[in-house]
This record gives C-alpha cells, structure tokens and sequence, in this order.
C-alpha cells in the first residue's frame, strides 16, 4: 500500500439502453489513476460521481456475498467488486453485461428475474408435510450431513456460472449450473423429503441435467467454487439409473 | 395511475420483511413484498458470524436459558431498551431458530467427542457429550455469558435469507423487486400503502393496502466507513419521518465494530474474536487485557471499539496510508479451523488485502479499525411493530427502534431480531390488515403520487452550481468526523449545523442527464435530501443527549446519567419546510422493569450517576423473587410476577431444552 501516485488505467465499458430509442451499444472509454487496493466497485463508482453519472450498474454488498455485480470484464465473467485493479497489469479493462440475462442499461442485468424462475422451476424450498413444533427440541442432523448441504447452499445466485455456460447459448431454456446445484443442495437435506424420482420430473430432460455438455467452464468461473461438475454428474448417474 | 391493490404490503426485502410476508401470507392475506433489489441479495446476507438463541445444547452453552439471554441483552444495550421488548424477543428467538432448521438452514451441529477451541488465546480441549450430538451447536460472542449464537460456518446471514426468502416462494409471496418506495400514503392518521418507483422503467405506481410493514434496514450510509451495503441508506425510516406523523427512535444510537477491514470496510465477522482471535497493537501486543481484564476482546461492541480508538490515541497504532489500525491476529486458531468455519473471512483477507489469515505470525495479521456498523435508532413502534402515531404503518427489523437493542446490540441479536420480530411483528400487522378495511379515496392516492412525480420533474429543472455526489460525500464525511465513536457538543453542533446547509444546496444541483428512467443521478438527487433528514435527526439527538451510553459516547459527558437520560430520544419532522427535526422523550420507567438499571459488568466503574428509582425497584424485584422462589416457583412464574409479556401465536409456550430432559 503505497502513498505514491498510482498508474493511469483505462476502463471501457459497454453502455446501451434498450429501452431508449435513440440509443446503440457503443464502448465508452475512462481514464483515471490507480489508488491501493482498488476494486471495480471503487473505480466505477468513482467513474459515475466523477466522469458519467448516467453510468448503470449494480452493487450492493460490495464485499462478495451477495452476487449482485456479476459483468464480464476482458471476456471473463466474474464478481466486479472483488476485482482487484492491481491482478490486470496492462491497466485495460473491458467491461461488458453478462449475456444470457436480460439487459437493463450498461452493465445492469436482470439477474433477479432469471433466478426467480430458475428457483420456483426446481422448487427451492424444502418439501416436507411433517408439522414442526418449534418450542420442542429440533430434529437431529448429522454434523457432516448439515455440513454437506451448508457447502451447496453456499450459492449466492450471481449468475456467473451462467454467463459462463456453453450450453444455455443452444438451450435457452437450460435450468443451469445455478438450478442443478440447487436440486443437489435439497437432495442432500434430509428435512427435503422429495426422492430421486420427484427430482426427475423436475429437472430429467435436455433443458435439465441431461442438457449440460460438461463444458465447465461454471466451475471455473465459481466465485464460490462449488464443486459443480462432480454434483452434475453425481445428479447425472443418480437419474439417468430410475430410466 | 397504475394503483396495486394488496391487503399487506412489506416494504423491504431482507431477512424481517421476508418473515412478515410470510406470516402476513399463512393467515391468508394477499401480500406483497417490494424490494430495492432481489431479495436474496439484501444486506441480510452479509451477516457473517451468527445469530443468538438461547438453545443450550453444546458443552460452552449447556445450562443456557431466557433468564440469561435477558439480562445479557439488557446489559449490552446500556439499560435503553424496551424490558418487554427484549423478553419477547428471548422468549422467540429458539423457535426462530427450530423453524428455520426445518425451512432447511444447514445450522452446524454438535458433533460429540473432544475437540481443540482456542480460549483466552490458549488452546483448550471441549469435550461434546452423546446425548447432544446432532443438535444445533453455537460459539462464543461478545458480551455473552454463554455460548449462544448459533451459525452456518461464517455465512450465517446467507443461508437464512435463502432459507426465508425459498419460505416465501413457497408460500407464494408476491415479490417485486426494483422497486423503490417513495412516500407514504397516510389520511386521517392511518397509513394505506406507499407510492413507489420502478428502478426499471422509472414509473411511479401507487400500492394500497390494508397495512403496511417497512423494513429496510438500517442508515449505515450516511457515515462514509461503514460495513453496510449501498442500499442501507435509511430511505424507509426516512419515508416515515416524513409523513410528518410517525417518530423515529435513538437515531444517535449507532454501532461502531471493532474489526471492518482497512480501508474497504468489509467486516470481518466477531466470530473471528468469539472463536478466540484476539487484537494486538504496532508492538505486536495484545492490549485488550490490559483495558478490559474481565472480558477482554469479548466485551461488548461499543466498549471494545473505544478501546481500540482510545490505544491508537495512546500511540499504539500502526501507520498506513489510510491513517492509524491495529490487528486482527486469527493465526493462533489454526488453518484448519480458519479454513472451515472462518473461510469468508480469509477469502476477504486474501482477495481485498493480499494477507492469508491463516499464516502464522505478523504476516497473517489483518489491518482493522472501527467503523460504522448497525443502526440501533429507526421507526418508533409499540410492542407491537406498529408506529405509536400513525395507524396501520408497522415497522420490523434494523429499520425499526422496537426498541430490543437500546444505545447498543450484542453481536448475533440483529439476524435474530430479523426473524423473530418478523414472526412477532408479522403476525400482528397480519391481524391489523385483516380486521381493517381500504377505507381511502382514490383522489387521495392520485394526489399523493402527483406530488412524487411534480418532486423528480421539480429535481431536474434544478439549474444550480452544487453536485449531489458532492454533498453526500460531504455528509459522510462529516459523520464520520463529528458524529463518530467520540462526540463532543462542540463537532456535535458544528455537524448539525453544515447538514442543514448541506440539506438547503440540495436544491440547488444540476442533474445532468433529465431522463427519468435509467438515471443514476437522478435517485441520488431524491435519495439524499432524505439521507440528510436522517443524518440530522442522529447528529441533533446526538447533540441534545448530554450523557454517554452504549454506543453514544460524549466526551464532554462521560457518565451514564440515569437521573436525567432515562428516555427515548423521538424525532418528527411535522412541517416538510422544516430544516432541522423535532425533538421530544419518551422516558423508560424504571419501577416496570425486571432488571433496574446497574453497572454492565464492563467498561469502566464508577460511571453512572444513579436513579432514585432503582435501588427502591432492585428491593422490590428482590423481595418478589425470594418470596416466590420460597413459595417454589420456578424461574417462569418469577419472572411472569416481574415483567409480565405478551406474544401472538402459540409462541408464549415454553421452549424445550435438552438440558430439561
């Protein structure tokens, strides 16, 4: 963390409107210095108080854990606000929206909408018709089997395994790495009492796990690296075995 | 105009909005949620460490009960809060608890057999018994006498809110997301909706219900170090003060955590110190001990943050660009237990600050310094959620001064307090919205929303010098500056007065683009002014309150006065030409509490300037219960004589422990 004065760096980004009629997808460009430990969010939102303030984006935790400002930044999807400007040495980044999601303006995608479908397709809730009695004590659980389903709910839905995906490019319709990973998560939770079989009505088709190309290039791009392709292909063999 | 016609309308999406609707929708109300951004990615989701409950199952927490949970509570808010408030929450917070393992939060588990905890910074061998293997476990947090609060590793708030917000779905809760509440609709002293704001589209609707429930969360963006997400901007309590009807409470109330991360402000969690990581100064030295023998890292949050503050004063700092920190030091408790229950906190490290927790000795140490954390003030409401003044306006969780918290939270009691105030909250504006009818004409609402829209055309014909980036920088600047940790009447009066200037220049700005959709100037232009009402009514509260308690810290009043600050601080804004708030009190009476008001059990001594009132209640509250307990009865009957409380629901039952078994 030096006090010197940092490098100049160039961020373009891509900015469009849909929903304006003049608008066109057009690169603009920013030039602006490196300070210590500066991220995507400080500098776009140093852009729009200082250069743009018509610039659209999405933050919100800004720390990584809510998976709201998934964009594309020099062809990879990632989180914009864990990016450190310092890991890019030519001090060019290329901002885009992610694909695969509906655009709003700029960098701004409805990743809320798609995720919304996406969790009432797979019905992401526990299924259980056992009434509990919440003042008696809560049912037991094995520490490793809590522990299990903790690293699968560990998904924060910020859509980069999706933007990542080759396979919603042929199949619009594919639930996703996200929407997969989601059925393992409630398969693996013994308060979820649905069987392999309910599980196939949701998701065993081409548009579901019998879709994905093994591409992984969710996995890759995972800010939270879940461990995708094994839970793929862990759902792939449970399923394809009831047919 | 587009007018939605709902029976229960929650305004804010996180973790207390969520549960409302929930309970709003089980009893058969048609209800929907508005939220600035998908839900799953409210602040309620940054929630790293835990939330407390006293469930009593693993070895540190075995003989856990409400009677605890009490008393920490009320210690920790410095005696401000509502008794009866807290009871209900301590008496709720382990069927939260039992009712989100079943909607499927992966709670850790005791695991029986012995394992190594780093205590004191010594490692130490607990040893789990059979009979609780399985059950929901907890660790250590500050200003607790037991172990009790429960976590998902150190994602706790994620996994809730994904477990509430799949709750809701399932329920079938209408959710909407970008959608920006802008004013509330109100006649006669009685709330009937909000009007509202597409973030989208730009269109202003209009939602009428029967009842209406704000939660969005606290005003941690009107400091700029702050842990909060961007959206907590105080725009709900803010909306509120502005019918010139509802009150705010304790806005001075505010929380400052002892370990955000320099400079981005990104928490790390109090997991970290509750799991046995301690804070030591340039010297590599751990001070704490030195302040707080008792305690130590774990006194609670607005002692430990002065602390700090008052050893980087004393010359134990160290230097950064970024001004003067001292260190997180977690290395002592291993890789192993780092890289499984503290893994957020090191992906933070590594990623924002290049440092590996996990490495032994100076390198591992991460650079931490107080910043703005949690906002205890908000919507004044009755027990029962609703406002004391405006009919039908319900409030829950940050945004609301129930008031559970006082002049300080515990860690682990604000997640708790977003579901178990949902579940208490929820269930009685359910039962106001359905014993209470859409009694408002439609010119009435039409007139309220064409004041919203004449407001934003009225923002962008502004044809001023001044920048709204600008003035918002300026106000959390200013915060941060004079209405900080340390307070003075001097900054105090020097803070308030500059808001108000700042708040008149916001008319006077230029908003470049004058598109009404899709114009990030725009929302800040009619964000801010609301943002400095907020800020006025914290820094003039701050001003007046002559005293120091929980997180309020006067320099130039050191002692809690109980004699003559008692009370609640309500601020109002009834004239919307008005530049500074309207202040009155509420004051707490001590001869209704079940815990008359003493020292905390940390901090410094001798720091209270007494109440007549308490030691005469303390004799009664003695009296009873040797009378009682000689009569045997047990701790419940004793405690339904103090203080008696109320709850909805069937949740007044007794709560089973494996302990009672």
């Amino acid at each position: 963390m030096s006090i010197e004065k940092g490098r100049e760096i160039t961020i373009s980004v891509l900015k469009f409107n849909p929903r304006s009629k003049v608008s066109k997808p057009h690169f603009v460009e920013y030039k602006l210095e490196e300070t210590p430990g500066m991220t995507l969010f400080i500098a776009l939102m140093k852009i729009r108080e200082e250069m743009d303030a018509d610039l659209s984006f999405d933050f919100v935790c800004r720390a990584g854990i809510c998976g709201s400002c998934g964009m594309v930044v020099n062809g990879k999807p990632t989180l914009a606000c864990r990016t450190l400007i310092a890991n890019y040495p030519t001090g060019i980044l290329q901002l885009m929206p992610m694909p695969a999601f509906e655009l709003i303006k700029d960098l701004s995608v409805n990743t809320g909408k798609w995720m919304d479908g996406m969790s009432k397709r797979v019905e992401s809730w526990i299924h259980n018709d056992h009434e509990v009695d919440i003042s008696k004590l809560e049912d037991r659980i094995d520490p490793d089997v809590a522990n299990e389903t903790f690293e699968l709910d560990r998904c924060i839905e910020c859509g980069i395994c999706v933007a990542s995906c080759g396979t919603i490019l042929m199949r619009p319709n594919f639930v996703g790495p996200v929407g997969l990973n989601r059925v393992a998560r409630f398969e693996v939770d013994p308060h979820d009492k649905r069987t392999a079989e309910d599980f196939y009505e949701l998701i065993g088709d081409d548009d579901g796990i019998f879709g994905c190309m093994s591409l992984m290039a969710c996995e890759d791009h995972c800010p939270k690296h879940l461990p995708l392709q094994n839970k793929i292909a862990y759902l792939r063999r449970k399923l394809v075995a009831l047919r | 105009m587009k007018i939605n016609y709902c029976d229960a309308l929650v305004i804010g999406g996180g973790l207390a909005g969520l549960r409302a609707a929930v309970a709003a929708q089980k009893k058969g109300l048609n209800t929907i949620v508005l939220s600035l951004v998908p839900v799953k990615r409210s602040h309620s989701a940054a929630a790293q460490g835990g939330m407390q409950a006293s469930l009593g199952n693993s070895k540190m927490s075995d003989g856990d009960n409400e009677d605890l949970h009490f008393a920490d509570t009320v210690k920790g808010s410095d005696w401000g809060c509502d008794q009866v408030v807290a009871r209900m929450f301590v008496h709720t917070a382990p069927k939260a608890i039992r009712e989100l393992a079943s909607w499927g939060v992966p709670w850790s588990r005791v695991k029986e057999g012995s394992r190594e905890a780093v205590i004191n910074a010594k490692k130490t061998t607990i040893t789990e018994d059979a009979d609780r293997h399985g059950l929901i476990t907890s660790r250590d947090f500050g200003g607790t006498k037991k172990w009790r609060t429960c976590y998902t590793a150190d994602a706790t708030g994620h996994t809730m809110l994904f477990g509430v917000a799949n709750e809701a779905l399932r329920n079938n809760v209408d959710i909407r997301d970008r959608k920006e509440a802008l004013s509330i609709i109100h006649e006669n002293g009685r709330c009937y909706g909000a009007i509202v704001r597409d973030l989208i589209t730009g269109e202003l609707e209009a939602y009428v219900a029967k009842g209406t429930c704000i939660a969005t969360g606290g005003y941690g963006r009107v400091f700029k170090q702050t842990t909060n997400a961007v959206i907590c901007e105080g725009i709900g309590a803010a909306i509120a003060l502005e019918t010139g009807i509802a009150t705010l409470g304790n806005m001075e109330a505010v929380q400052f955590h002892p370990t955000p991360i320099v400079p981005s402000g990104i928490l790390l969690t109090e997991g970290c110190r509750g799991d046995g990581g301690i804070l030591r100064d340039v010297d590599g030295h751990r001070f704490m001990p030195d302040y707080e023998p008792e305690k130590k890292e774990l006194a609670s949050r607005d002692v430990v943050s002065r602390r700090m503050i008052e050893h980087i004063r004393n010359g134990k700092g160290v230097p950064s660009p970024y001004g003067f920190h001292v260190w997180l030091d977690i290395s002592i408790l291993g890789r192993e237990h780092i890289e499984k229950n503290l893994r957020d906190v090191q992906e933070i490290c590594q990623i924002f600050n290049g440092i590996d927790p996990a490495d032994e000795g100076r390198k591992g140490w991460a650079p931490v310094l107080p910043m703005q954390h949690y906002s205890m003030g908000g919507i004044r409401t009755k027990p029962t959620g609703e406002s004391q003044n405006l009919n039908g306006l319900f409030a829950c969780g940050e945004a609301s001064c129930w008031d559970m918290h006082g002049f300080n939270r515990l860690g682990g009691n604000s997640v708790s307090e977003t579901v178990v105030a949902g579940m208490i909250i929820g269930n009685y504006f359910a039962d106001y919205c359905l014993s209470n009818d859409v009694t408002i004409p439609t010119s009435t609402v039409q007139k309220f929303l064409d004041k919203q829209d004449s407001y934003l055309n009225e923002i962008l014909t502004y044809n001023g010098t001044e920048d709204i980036f600008r003035i918002k920088n300026r106000m959390q600047n200013l915060m941060d500056q004079k209405v900080g940790i340390f307070r003075d009447g001097e900054n105090l009066k020097a803070a308030v007065d500059e808001l108000e200037e700042l708040l008149k220049k916001t008319k006077q700005i230029n908003v470049k683009s004058k598109e009404r959709a899709g114009n990030p100037e725009l929302e800040e232009a009619y964000r801010v002014p609301r943002m400095l009402k907020v800020a006025l009514c914290v820094a003039n509260g701050a001003l007046q309150r002559t005293e120091s308690r929980g997180a309020h810290y006067r320099e130039d009043y050191l002692k809690r006065d109980d004699a003559n600050w008692l009370n609640r601080t309500l601020t109002s804004w009834p004239d919307e030409n008005q530049t500074l708030p309207t202040i009155s009190y509420e004051a707490l009476d001590i001869m209704t509490m079940e815990l008359p008001p003493a020292f905390r059990g940390y901090g410094a001594k001798g720091m209270i300037i007494e109440h007549d009132l308490s030691e005469k209640r303390q004799a009664i509250v003695d009296e009873v219960t040797e009378k009682l307990q000689a009569e045997g009865k047990d701790r419940h009957e004793i405690q339904h004589a103090l203080m008696p409380f109320d709850l909805p629901m069937n949740y007044r039952e007794k709560n089973e422990r494996a302990g009672d078994l």
